[in-house]
């Protein structure tokens, strides 16, 4: 059975509908990465899945509970942690554990138990009796996970969790969220930085409401695999790009970093075109070739495509 | 159960580390009731006194003598002439004069009506008014003695005496009036904002959501958060009531248990008042401010601390049946002063424990709110 199953999970406010019968599974350990512009619905569909906000209509099932008609149920079942890390600021390290496990009714043993395998977890052996707000931000970002799972959730939830860490922190969170994967814990995560997109199992972009595409990294990239991708890298990318806009092969162009990605037609494999009509404009480039599409450009495409403006 | 005293145990600590919050409720009331019980004195004493005695015989020695040991009138100068008063008067040296015109023995003798001059400065009219009072009772007082000297011709006492005696407060001394109030006034403040800032700060640091997140009640969650307040405004209010007796000699003459049961009522009121706050606004400002106002206006102006309800027009006399402060203050200065029993007050703790439960009862509701 899956650890979530949503079927046409729908919530408006008033007349707004900020999520529109949005179906999907996710497996038990399975990383699933929620991604989406600001707005798009990610953090609504969070909220009725750890049962804060009643569904205005359909569906979802965490770890077997119906979060609209039990969502006290559902809270002692999962761990959250979102990207503020809240923990108490004036309270040390190990009276925010104790806190957080007395919260979730844990006993004086199970708290002790606990507290140790959090402070190894997230390396604070030694800085039991710091205070919170005096914290690195990636000991905070662990201390917060600690915290979220005093209880051992089956289902995790991180709400934008590496928000203003540094990227070797990053890095040790994200071994961490793959540890508790394999054991089988279920993550459910919500993020921005499409590079950490890519330590998903799964990905579902969202967009106004709605999935606008959904499964595994390798298979958002494939959707374009009919569609070739050329990187033009030229001094003058704004020239380029108008200059290429019109050619016939091209679907379009998009600036990316500094260089130029240009989207080929279906079947079209051919860049001649592409680099007779910069000759033609006097343009120069240093390179242009075929390059694998990036989570970005996928990202860039659903969102352009769902909302029928070009981004 | 142990839910609650988790948060509780979290929020005492929050507490001890956070001066700001164990300065509002510990260290303010104090200064508060400092501040105010010796800044908020109606009684005028020692009103300094100039005397022009033209008349200078036995009748007028008499009427200086009973303003001077009236202990309201220190008789700082001896004029000689109008003048004379009215540049004392100008320089702030004397408050009041009193002028005794040549001949008042022999009007009096005569059966004519004898005028003396009272002099008041008037540029604070609530001083002049109580002065005013203090010397007419003296005046009045030593012509009736005059006139029965003068119908019985020898010392016999008058025929009917008024023999006032004031109780509760035989000094008439406003301090015991005022104190009470004040130890409202400071309890009903330091609870309900240090109650509201305590959860705002929570929704503004997002530990709120946090806790929401987790499977405890809003009830356990909100009896845990205000068991360490309703303990630390309760010691709190206790000082003060302490430091009432000490510094301002308030009584304690009923029994100390009718007390703590009143201003733990009291208090549960003020703690709900805070929650109720705390579910209207999102930052500690905000909160600040709302408190203040709350707690502040109607305890101040409407609870009869200062402003007598009785003299009140209706429509904000049926205000103030809402405003707890004007119950606490009829019970606790029953309890203090009159030493009554449970029953006497009855009336005022049932008022009190309907606005305390209706409040906590709007504050659970509208905490719910945001829930699924």
């Amino acid at each position: 059975m899956p650890a979530v199953t949503v079927r046409e999970l729908t919530r408006r406010f008033g007349n707004f509908v900020a999520v529109d019968h949005v179906s999907f599974d996710v497996d038990q350990g399975e990383i699933f990465g929620f991604l989406g512009a600001n707005g798009a619905g990610k953090s609504t569909t969070i909220r009725m899945l750890c049962g804060l906000l009643k569904p205005t209509s359909g569906t979802a099932l965490v770890g077997g509970i119906d979060v609209g008609r039990d969502p006290e149920g559902v809270k002692s079942r999962i761990g959250y942690m979102s990207q503020r890390f809240s923990l108490y600021e004036l309270l040390t390290v190990e009276e925010n554990i104790t806190f957080f496990g007395g919260l979730y009714g844990l006993d004086d043993k199970a708290i002790a138990s606990r507290r140790d395998f959090v402070l190894e977890m997230a390396g604070l052996r030694g800085r039991e009796r710091t205070l919170a707000r005096d914290l690195a931000g990636g000991w905070r970002q662990r201390l917060a996970l600690g915290c979220a799972i005093l209880h051992e959730p089956p289902i995790l939830f991180l709400d934008e969790p590496t928000g203003g860490v540094d990227p070797v922190s990053r890095r040790q969170f994200w071994a961490l969220i793959h540890q508790l994967s394999q054991n089988g814990v279920t993550v459910f995560v919500t993020t921005h930085y499409l590079d950490e997109a890519e330590h998903c199992h799964r990905l579902a972009l969202m967009q106004a409401g709605r999935i606008a595409a959904l499964g595994t990294v390798h298979e958002l990239k494939n959707v374009f695999s009919n569609r070739a991708v050329v990187e033009v890298r030229t001094p003058s990318p704004m020239e380029a790009l108008r200059a290429l806009d019109d050619v016939p092969s091209v679907e379009k162009t998009s600036l990316f970093g500094t260089a130029l990605h240009v989207w080929l037609r279906p079947g079209e494999r051919d860049t001649g075109p592409l680099q007779a009509r910069l000759r033609e404009r006097g343009l120069k480039t240093d390179s242009v070739e075929f390059v694998q599409p990036s989570l970005e450009d996928v990202f860039m495409d659903v969102v352009e495509r769902a909302s029928g403006v070009p981004t | 159960m142990r839910k609650a005293l988790a948060v509780g145990r979290k929020e005492l600590w929050q507490i001890v580390r956070d001066r700001r919050t164990l300065m509002i409720l510990l260290f303010i009331p104090a200064f508060f009731l400092g501040l105010y019980g010796y800044a908020l004195n109606f009684d005028i004493r020692h009103v300094r006194l100039a005397v022009m005695d033209r008349e200078n015989n036995h009748d007028s020695r008499e009427l200086i003598s009973s303003f001077t040991n009236s202990t309201y009138f220190d008789i700082v100068a001896n004029a000689t002439s109008m003048p004379d008063i009215e540049r004392m008067m100008d320089r702030g040296e004397v408050r009041a004069a009193l002028v005794i015109p040549e001949g008042m023995s022999r009007d009096l003798r005569s059966g004519r009506v004898a005028l003396v001059q009272v002099l008041i400065n008037g540029d604070n009219a609530n001083t002049a008014t109580t002065v005013f009072g203090y010397a007419q009772a003296i005046v009045r007082g030593v012509s009736a003695q005059l006139q029965l000297e003068m119908i019985t011709g020898g010392q016999l006492a008058p025929p009917i005496s008024a023999e006032p005696r004031i109780w509760y407060n035989p000094e008439l001394t406003s301090t015991l009036f005022l104190v009470p109030g004040l130890i409202g006034f400071i309890v009903m403040i330091s609870s309900v904002v240090s109650t509201s800032m305590s959860i705002v700060r929570e929704k503004e640091r997002g530990t709120w959501e946090q806790v929401r997140m987790a499977p405890i009640s809003n009830l356990s969650y909100v009896v845990g958060k205000t068991l360490p307040y309703f303990a630390i405004s309760l010691v709190s209010a206790f000082l003060i009531i302490a430091a009432a007796m000490l510094l301002f000699g308030l009584p304690m003459r009923g029994s100390w248990l009718l007390l703590l049961f009143t201003v733990s009522l009291y208090l549960v009121g003020a703690l709900g008042t805070g929650l109720l706050v705390s579910t209207l606004v999102d930052s500690q400002s905000l909160a600040f401010q709302v408190s203040l106002l709350v707690s502040m206006l109607p305890t101040i102006l409407l609870s009869g601390f200062i402003f007598p309800i009785a003299s009140m027009p209706a429509p904000i006399r049926a205000v103030t049946y809402i405003v707890p402060a004007r119950y606490f203050l009829v019970a606790l200065r029953a309890i203090v002063l009159k030493g009554v029993d449970l029953h006497v007050v009855s009336l005022e703790l049932a008022a009190l424990g309907v606005y305390a439960s209706g409040v906590i009862g709007l504050a659970s509701a509208r905490l719910g709110k945001g829930k699924a």
